[in-house]
């Protein structure tokens, strides 16, 4: 059997993997998007794995609300990136800086 | 190996692979796939552990909806990406450097822990009696009711948000105004004229 360590690195690996897609695509929102789904899919492994090494689904149960408000925020997020597209016609990082209020 | 062994490589190296080339696809389309190749990955990982329920939540609703939603933005906005990656080059010592201090620190935890004497793994649920997507409903509905409904909510406001934030009214197309119709008047819209036999319109 594999055990909680083989899951636990492969969580920290994908979690290196998301900062690391962070930094380096600070351009482009769509992809920083994406690149917080994958942290939190390494939370999510980490969390599993957890909940089934130690036999407690209260792990799991934590999963599904990390997923819930993963999802709303990819929805807002694009919503955001969406409105934003139609307003300036580019997605670019530095333009952000021009929403106020 | 054990065939449990050799599925958790395959599956582990799935998901590496696909995190890896979300982040470095200069294409953000393939980027999506790629993140939908780690979620899939991810599935057979929680599988492996035993949580079937959730496996199959990731794969329904996230690879489903949440990664369509992505390649359908990817794919509505007509943005130059070559010109968002022309940077990127800029970019790579800062985050090779922070990756690797990251990665340091989460050498340094996995060197230090251990487990203290006396500790019991609490006794795994025997699937023989109740599933695990059973037993996860019982747990949600007895002792996480209120959480469970309010991450619902939190999913009503994240819906009604991004509808209100996309919403436009457009005026240079028709559409139709029930109002307008019902007010309208015959008087002003029909003209009765008495067309000689032979003769039409003129």
């Amino acid at each position: 059997m594999v055990g909680l360590e083989h899951y636990l690195g492969v969580a920290a690996a994908l979690f290196v993997i998301g900062i690391f897609g962070l930094f380096l695509n600070r351009k482009n929102i769509i992809v920083l998007l994406m690149s917080i789904e994958l942290m939190l899919l390494a939370v999510n492994i980490n969390l599993v794995a957890f909940s089934a090494w130690l036999g407690d689904l209260t792990g799991q149960v934590f999963t599904m609300f990390v997923l819930t408000v993963a999802a709303a925020e990819a929805a807002i997020g694009l919503a955001i990136v969406v409105s934003f597209y139609r307003r300036r016609g580019s997605i670019a990082v530095e333009d952000v800086n021009v929403l106020k209020g | 190996m054990t065939v449990a062994g050799f599925a958790f490589y395959v599956f582990a190296a799935t998901v590496l692979v696909g995190g890896f080339f979300t982040v470095l696809s200069k294409n953000p389309v393939h980027s999506v796939l790629w993140l939908i190749t780690a979620f899939i990955g991810a599935t057979g990982l929680f599988v492996l552990a035993g949580a079937e329920f959730i496996a199959m939540l990731l794969m329904i609703v996230y690879v489903g909806a949440v990664m369509v939603l992505f390649l359908f933005v990817v794919m509505m906005l007509d943005v130059d990406f070559a010109e968002l990656k022309a940077g990127m080059a800029k970019y790579v010592p800062i985050a090779l450097l922070i990756a690797a201090i990251l990665t340091v620190e989460f050498a340094m935890i996995f060197g230090v822990w251990v487990t203290a004497d006396g500790v019991t793994m609490l006794p795994a649920p025997a699937l023989g009696e109740v599933g695990n997507t059973n037993a996860l409903g019982t747990l949600i509905y007895d002792d996480y009711l209120l959480l469970f409904q309010l991450a619902g909510l939190i999913l009503l406001v994240a819906m009604i948000g991004a509808i209100v934030l996309t919403l436009r009214h457009r005026k240079d197309i028709k559409r139709q105004d029930v109002v307008r119709q019902m007010m309208r008047d015959p008087k002003d819209s029909i003209r009765m004229v008495d067309v000689k036999p032979g003769q039409g319109l003129g």
